[in-house]
């Protein structure tokens, strides 16, 4: 890593009259799928991916154990109580669903507004997307106590003769979640069967021929399936850019519709799509920083992509601050005794230390990404991005946690902890998102080489230029 | 230029094969564009090109036609908006009223959030199924992949692909046309003589499969519509099977090994010690009273009047003529199955002794509720004293008028 610190190669200028270039100079079509392949196709990967590996597995194991545990004895092993209902479970749901959407941001909103820059890290960003939202959906499906019986959440002909309530927010985010981890597969599948085919081109072994092949759909690159295909990649941004607003919208309405002091807030719905992608850009720097050195991908995830991102989280957790700040005059402003209390409490009540690290992570700490050497350095930019992660969870823990622990009656006041239950699965599920994210490392093409290839410059020839 | 070792080499496990066209190497995406706009000038119809990336202009050399995708996408959304509405206003209010603090069952605003997710939902399954089907994938078979070099199309190579069934494929002019249009390199692919089929066996299975695999959801619909003596079979039994002890049971719980525990000494039920029939039920030896348990005076009748104005004369009105402001709603309203409050001037209501009147007042009578979780019950037999004062004033006759008032009642009104 040390090899790097120095990179005599630099495209972080500013000079607008310059097009910065999206990769390290000499790149050309057969480099880029060499780079991307060479993952996937070496016979062992690094050791560090199998040290990681064993850490996440050996913590996804403990993740299922628990849920075991949970299902066969009962939610009561956690450390909900009333009036604290929704804990810890919930905290995470929300803290993860939050994690996906800079993928899709990345991948649909990017990709809508031209940034040629995404498709670098869009591959990675979007199978992010898709394990976040697997962490985020076990954990209110665990919540309902009687798994089995998780299908009557959806609205199907039973001869109870009942159906949902679709005027709740539950039912919404039970509909949007799942909307949005179908829509964001369907997103990142149908840009990998390009890359797909790429290693089924390449595979020498049988079982990878046979897989690959399978998944590549038979894609032979033509031009009339390229021109259907790049409609169908349009139509799925500008339908998954809409999905990712409403998603996390759907989700503060969960708190906003309450009446509770602390939720009832009309300004939810764009604080928590400022927050999430936040906490997203985050986590994609978090995990790209170390994917770029360990497989040697710095090629092609330049300091300018990281940095870009480091740009998106100085402007998003700026926007946080405000929400914060507004939040606490939108209290003070509403002359009611329990929302003043409400904020009181947070700065000064028993967790007034979750909310100071809140509001030090998610305000200060990202301040430091106004220098320039901040914004550059992998190092430091990992530093920041992991303060802000925590500052993101200790966020929904302050609006759930802290805003049920005491409400309108003293008399019912409540302070929560968490069991060890709570604390494992919150471990736990930090160890499937990176189980998943690296078997995707491991044998999936981490970038999009169809795309990166399209914005090459020797991809638009010499009578084409932008 | 057919070398019979061509096909064999190219590890085509069929023997028969035959031209299935031609497959041109270009080096640049601008070669490859310059000579797709020959191969298009040529006539050639059942032709493609081939890149490892979308070309810019590529269309336009071509000739592609825009595709109608976005048609059949508009088209699920549409489709998907309008069957989450369907679904919310079925269920929510026809099927299944819901009531929730007496809002409307049915209410656009709320409805939003679904009909979206849907619309996406649908529309996203329409980009992708239909991207999918408009180029006829998954195909695991195409001729071209035949031709050695073709692997390199998903990496770096640019190639152009001419079917032998188009009408103008001959194999010596097309293949000069491609070497002119600046091809470095030209190979004739093959396929299988005849394309390859499913076993019938396999076939055959499927089908049966498939119709075997229809029996159980229609049995379960049938058995669902057809009338049962015995509960349903259902998945879920968690409610079939309680913890729970019966009354007179045996219980392990307590020494005695009695499931009914016995009142917990010098304890006393809510409303055990109701001793008094005339006063709490109404009633003497049986029989429904006619005198008030309560002292009849001046208070108990106002008592009566305030009581009753607060809780019965939302319905049987002020007068008692069973015209209250209730009624006067449903019937503005044209409530179905509003049945009007009994006047309490109708001579079998008057007829009721006072016990009876209690006891309706009570226990609710018809559509009525009873009120005895709201009135207490002094309070009960103040109504029913001031109700038999209303029904005296609706119903009297002159000799119920003081002697020194008859005079003024008995005068013609005078004209003003």
């Amino acid at each position: 890593m040390s090899s790097v610190a120095f990179p005599a190669f630099d495209n972080t200028s500013d000079d607008p009259t310059v097009r910065a270039p999206l990769t390290t100079p000499g790149q050309n079509f057969q480099t880029i799928t060499e780079t991307v392949c060479r993952v996937v196709e070496r016979p062992r990967p690094p050791l560090g991916w199998y040290i990681a590996f064993a850490i996440a597995v050996a913590w996804t194991g403990v993740f299922f154990l628990l849920v075991v545990y949970l299902v066969s004895t009962g939610i009561g092993v956690w450390g909900n109580n009333v009036p604290v209902a929704w804990a810890f479970d919930i905290v995470n749901f929300v803290f993860w669903i939050g994690i996906g959407h800079a993928g899709t941001l990345i991948s649909a909103i990017l990709f809508l507004f031209r940034q040629k820059w995404r498709t670098s890290i869009n591959r990675a960003a979007e199978a992010m997307t898709i394990f976040a939202v697997i962490c985020a959906g076990l954990f209110p499906a665990l919540h309902v106590g009687r798994v089995w019986v998780e299908y009557w959440l959806f609205p199907y002909p039973n001869q109870m003769g009942m159906w949902p309530n679709f005027r709740s927010p539950l039912v919404w985010d039970v509909v949007a979640v799942s909307t949005y981890g179908t829509v964001s597969l369907l997103f990142w599948y149908l840009g990998m069967i390009p890359d797909l085919a790429t290693l089924r081109d390449r595979a020498t072994g049988t079982v990878r021929k046979l897989l690959y092949g399978l998944f590549a759909l038979g894609w032979r690159g033509s031009a009339r399936q390229w021109h259907r295909y790049e409609r169908a990649y349009l139509l799925l941004a500008a339908l998954s850019t809409p999905l990712v607003l409403s998603v996390h919208s759907v989700v503060s309405t969960d708190f906003a519709v309450a009446q509770l002091p602390g939720w009832h807030v009309t300004l939810f719905p764009p604080y928590f799509v400022a927050g999430a992608i936040f906490s997203g850009f985050a986590m994609v720097v978090t995990l790209m920083v170390p994917a770029r050195a360990f497989f040697g991908l710095k090629d092609l995830i330049t300091i300018r992509h990281l940095e870009n991102m480091n740009k998106f989280i100085l402007a998003t957790g700026c926007m946080v601050g405000y929400a914060y700040a507004l939040e606490v005059f939108a209290s003070w402003y509403s002359g009611n005794q329990y929302e003043w209390f409400a904020m009181v409490n947070r700065a000064v009540g028993p967790y007034a230390w979750c909310y100071w690290t809140m509001v030090f992570c998610n305000v200060v700490v990202p301040q430091l990404f106004w220098f320039k050497s901040w914004r550059t350095s992998p190092w430091r930019m990992v530093l920041v991005a992991v303060l802000v992660n925590v500052g993101m969870w200790m966020e929904r823990f302050v609006i759930i946690v802290v805003s049920l622990s005491r409400d309108f009656l003293p008399s019912s006041w409540e302070i929560y902890k968490p069991t060890w239950v709570d604390l494992g699965m919150l471990a736990g599920s930090f160890g499937l998102f990176f189980t998943l994210f690296l078997l995707f490392c491991r044998y999936l093409p981490m970038v999009a080489m169809a795309e990166v290839k399209a914005v090459l410059p020797a991809a638009h020839g010499s009578g084409h230029r932008h | 230029m057919i070398e019979p070792s061509t096909s064999s080499t190219n590890g085509l496990e069929e023997p028969a094969t035959v031209i299935a066209g031609l497959v041109a190497e270009f080096r640049t995406p601008d070669a490859l564009k310059a000579a797709a706009t020959k191969v298009r000038d040529a006539g050639y119809r059942l032709w493609d090109a081939h890149s490892p990336f979308p070309i810019h202009g590529m269309e336009r050399a071509m000739g592609i036609r825009p595709t109608i995708l976005p048609w059949l996408v508009f088209c699920a959304g549409l489709t998907g908006a309008a069957a989450a509405l369907l679904l919310q206003w079925w269920t929510n209010t026809i099927d299944y009223p819901f009531l929730v603090s007496g809002k409307p069952f049915f209410s656009l605003p709320a409805n939003i959030p679904i009909i979206f997710e849907l619309m996406v939902l649908l529309s996203a399954f329409a980009a992708f199924g239909g991207v999918l089907v408009l180029n006829l994938l998954p195909e695991y078979r195409h001729p071209a992949f035949s031709v050695k070099r073709f692997a390199r199309v998903t990496s770096d190579g640019f190639f152009i692909s001419i079917a032998a069934s188009d009408p103008k494929f001959d194999l010596s002019a097309t293949r000069a046309l491609l070497e002119s249009a600046g091809a470095v390199a030209v190979d004739v692919c093959y396929a299988p003589a005849e394309a390859p089929r499913l076993p019938g066996v396999l076939k055959w299975g499927l089908v049966v499969a498939a119709l075997l695999a229809l029996i159980p959801p229609l049995w379960i619909a049938r058995q669902r519509q057809i009338p049962s003596d015995v509960p349903r079979l259902h998945i879920i039994q968690d409610m079939d099977f309680q913890p729970r002890y019966q009354a007179q049971g045996v219980g392990r719980f307590f020494a005695d090994r009695r499931a009914t525990r016995p009142p917990v000494p010098h304890s006393m039920a809510v409303g055990g010690r109701q001793l008094d029939a005339h006063f709490y039920q109404g009633q003497i030896d049986g029989q429904w009273a006619t005198t008030f348990p309560i002292p009849v005076d001046r208070e108990t009748m106002e008592r009566g009047r305030e009581r009753y104005n607060i809780y019965c004369a939302p319905c049987h009105g002020l007068a008692g003529e069973g015209d209250g402001m209730t009624h006067q709603r449903a019937v503005a309203r044209r409530e179905p199955g509003w049945v009007q409050p009994r006047s309490l001037h109708v001579s079998n209501v008057r007829e009721q002794p006072v016990g009876r009147l209690f006891h309706t007042i009570t226990h609710g009578l018809n559509t009525m509720s009873g009120y005895a979780a709201q009135i207490p019950v002094a309070d009960r037999w103040a109504i029913v004293l001031y109700v038999r004062a209303l029904q005296r004033s609706q119903n009297a006759v002159l000799d119920d008028v003081p002697t020194a008032l008859r005079p003024a009642l008995l005068q013609e009104p005078t004209k003003p």
